[in-house]
Formats: structure tokens, sequence, C-alpha cells
């Protein structure tokens, strides 16, 4: 029988819920890296035992913690006490900014006031295992770069192309830092890549990370000089539905977005949502039509409107949305629900699951249609990922 | 060879999965950077969380403390307290009160 593991980041360590395929009896395990900021976990699609997690502190800086027992133990890669034989130790967490000659490395980005600032690591925001190889990782960090390792995380070398693009230093932080935030491989072109970037936009390489380009057009941000500039959007998060890889899905800022031409163009599709600021955004793993995303009021209220918790479901692609809210809470709800906050599972009645800043993680088993939590009391859910297991 | 005690804080206890004291052994002058060569080499994992990985200056938010001194901002090749080197007080390394930078992060 199949079943499902959530692996669930928190503000104060990581937590790994199961359940069988019907999605009602939970079993949580954690905390792990208790009193840590866990950013995000993903476990490889190709072993799903293998799970890399992103662990960070502002005193400690920053760790990459690996499970190959579905996230029961963990290591950090090259961590281990006995030196081996040529092979670099304790630099599983060392992102060190690409200087070299091949990727036109660039010194500075556009600070808050206007100012160009010196690139400066801070943590890694997520983790995407590769689709072909259990051993090749993808980060996205803050300050915005591409990092990748090929040796199951002991290891990371900078996709320069990315920073060396001749918009970097127009690109700006957001009001939570400059990070880059969601990575999207394309399992029928390994040579292409979607990211994001708070506040620079979207990108995508089509020789593997090369070169980039910038993938805006269509895009509209108020507090831009230039509102329809070719950088310097606020993405909040972008989804594909794997199974059809040139459709692509943001909650930017303001404005939910669609994309048929894999980003070269967007429009937008907030049609009838009660307000269209938000964080997350996914879609149904069988029904590529059908998206979801969680209104929050404003960019100064980051909180559902009216105290009521929703999610919005569209099954045409945007503009038309129905509420779906039927097991959620429906008074003095108050929290947020970060971008990385939402997934869904590949079952057959396919499952969507999000977390919210007050520490609760909600279930539908069937598509939307109703809601259960997962957990209620855990600390501040910073990201949510599901695995589908036979 | 001079047997150092290390006072570690909770964090990263968490990944030595040792007690809150470790013992490291250092070879000739007992300073801020000699033992914690040792200590990264006897705990790999803790690189880059006390120290930076190249430069290897103190994270902002770390204090080195021993035999009731701050020794934070002496100079890494500084003797420390006789009473260290001879393993009767600890080197102690503590996250600052006040620290955690760019806690909201994911909150933009």
């Amino acid at each position: 029988m199949s079943s499902v593991r959530v692996l669930i980041g928190t503000k104060k360590g990581a937590f790994i819920a199961t359940a069988d395929g019907k999605r009602q009896n939970w079993q949580i395990s954690g905390p792990f890296f208790g009193g840590w900021e866990m950013y995000h976990l993903k476990g490889s699609p190709v072993d799903p035992n293998r799970i890399y997690a992103s662990q960070t502190s502002g005193w400690f800086g920053q760790l990459i913690q690996c499970s190959d027992d579905g996230g029961k133990t963990w290591a950090v890669p090259g961590g281990a006490p006995e030196p081996k034989m040529g092979m670099p130790q304790g630099q599983s967490n060392k992102f060190a900014y690409d200087t070299g000659p091949t990727g036109k490395p660039l010194t500075t980005h556009q600070w808050y006031d206007g100012t160009q600032h010196p690139w400066e690591f801070k943590r890694v925001w997520h983790l995407e295992p590769s689709l072909t190889d259990a051993n090749t990782v993808y980060a996205g960090i803050e300050d915005a770069a591409l990092f990748r390792s090929t040796d199951g995380g002991t290891t990371w070398q900078e996709l320069a192309g990315l920073r060396g693009h001749e918009t970097g230093p127009k690109w700006q932080p957001g009001a939570g830092g400059m990070g880059l935030h969601t990575i999207i491989l394309d399992p029928t072109n390994p040579k292409r890549i979607w990211i994001a970037i708070s506040a620079a936009g979207t990108f995508r390489t089509d020789d593997g990370g090369a070169t980039w380009k910038p993938i805006n057009k269509g895009l509209y941000s108020k507090f831009l000089p230039n509102p329809t500039a070719e950088v310097g959007h606020c993405v909040h998060h972008i989804a594909m539905n794997p199974k059809r890889p040139g459709v692509l899905f943001m909650q930017k800022h303001w404005d939910v977005m669609r994309s048929d031409d894999g980003g070269d163009t967007w429009t937008e599709v907030s049609g009838n949502l009660p307000t269209d600021f938000g964080f997350v955004i996914d879609i149904h793993a069988h029904e590529p039509e059908t998206i979801y995303v969680v209104p929050i009021k404003s960019d100064g209220e980051h909180f559902p409107l009216d105290g009521k918790l929703r999610v919005f479901r569209s099954r045409n692609g945007g503009n038309e949305w129905q509420e779906c809210s039927r097991g959620l809470p429906q008074n003095n709800c108050f929290v947020n629900v970060l971008r990385d906050a939402m997934a869904v599972d590949q079952l057959d009645d396919c499952g969507i699951y999000f977390g919210t800043t007050g520490g609760q993680v909600y279930c539908s088993p069937d598509g939307g249609d109703t809601w259960a939590p997962i957990a209620e009391h855990l600390p501040a859910v910073l990201s949510v990922e599901v695995q589908s297991l036979k | 060879m001079a047997t150092v005690r290390v006072e570690l804080p909770a964090h990263l206890r968490t990944l030595t999965n040792t007690g809150n004291e470790v013992q490291v052994e250092v070879a000739g002058h007992v300073t801020q950077r000699s033992v914690l060569d040792a200590l990264e080499a006897a705990y790999p994992v803790l690189r880059g969380t006390i120290r930076d990985h190249d430069t290897h200056k103190r994270r902002a938010f770390l204090r080195f403390f021993a035999c009731e001194e701050d020794l934070s901002h002496e100079s890494p090749d500084a003797p420390l307290p006789e009473a260290v080197a001879l393993g009767k007080e600890p080197f102690l390394i503590i996250g600052a009160v006040a620290g955690g930078n760019f806690s909201l992060c994911r909150y933009g």
C-alpha cells in the first residue's frame, strides 16, 4: 500500500510526518536539529531515502544535513572525524562565490537604498535534488546564487553564469532578503532549469547553467521605477507540473501569473481572487490545469483576509477561482503561509499540503475539498515537501 | 602537547554529539588559533560554524571567554591564559545573547 512522508522545516527544527494512503492518521517524528532554523528539506526522486536538509543559524551559519534512511538518522557530508585520502573535509557548508575567470562574477548587487552592495553568503533557502542522480543536488542561496554539488553535498560549486548575467547589479533584496528560492528542473530536458529570485525575477538556462536569460515579460511591478523592467520583480514562487514542462504558474508579490511558453511570456490569471498577494502556489499532480494559492491580505499585512485561512483552487488554469476552506480555521486566524510551504503528493487522489507560521500543517487528501491538520503546534513552518512512497 | 578543555554552546553540541565540554590536544603554543585548529580537526563538522572557512575570522555573533575574561577581540595568535593551557580552566565558545541576524528572512 502506498504511503506519504511529509518533510517539515521550521524555525526551530525539522519534523517528519508519515501516514498511509488514507492520510488520516499521522505519526510525527522530531524535532531534528532542535533550535536550528531548518529552511528546507527535500528527498531525492532517484532514492527517496536520500533526503537533503538546509540547517542554518544567525549565530553559527550554514550546515547541510543528509539522510540515507528516510530521515531516521542524519549526517553532515564530509563531517566525519576521519579524513579520507585527498578529499576536503568539513566543507559541505562552504558556499564560495565563484571568482574565477569563467563565470564573469559580479562584485555588487543593488542594496535596499539603491546603492551597490557586495555579495555575502547568508544561507541556503532551497535544495533541489537531481531527477537522475541521488548525489547531485542544487542549492539556491542568499545572496542570490545557484550552487550544485555532485558528491552528495560534500562540496559545492557555483553556476556563476547566473550571477554573472549583465543585469546582476540591478538585482535587489526583497523584504526577506535576496534569496534564490525556487529551482525547477525540466524532466524532459536536462539542460533546462528555471530559477526565481526575490527581487530579481525569473531566469532560465537552456544549456545546463552556463548562460541564463531573464524571463519576466508580462510581469508588472508598480514598486519599480519601470514597472515592466527586465529584472527587479519580486517573484515569490513558481510551480510546474512535471508532466507538462512548458507551462509555469507564478505567485508574484502581487498577481498570480501563468506562462505557456516556458516563461518567455506571462499573463495574469488572478481573476476573482479576493486578494492576489501571497507566497505559495502549486499544481495538482494529475490535473495540470488545477492550481492552488493561499491569498494573503497585503504586502504590509501578511495574514489572511478577515481572519479566515482559505485555499483557493482554479480548475481551469487560473482566472476562475473557488474557495476551499472546509476544515480550515475561519475565525481569528492571522498566520502566514511562506513560499516553500506548500506541496502536493502523487497518489491517485492527489493530496495537497501546506504549513503556516503559526505551526499548523494541513493536509487535504481529496485535492482541496476538505482539510485536516497533521500538526497544530509546531514552531513557525518555513517549508513543506511531501514524498509519495510505495 | 597540551590538553585543552573547550566548552561548546548547545547548538554546536548537537553537531558534535558530545557533552558541553570536549578536550583537544594542542601542539605548540596554546592560542585561539591553535585551539580552534585542533577542535576543527577533531570535529570537521564545526568548520565554518565558529569562524570563516578561509579567513578564519570569528563569526560575528560568537564570543570567546576564558578565566572570566572576554578574549573575543584578542589576536588569534595571542597566548591563552596559562590555566587554559594547563587544562585547569576551559576555553568557552559562547553564542552572543543578542544575535541571529536576518532571523525574519522568510517572512518577506
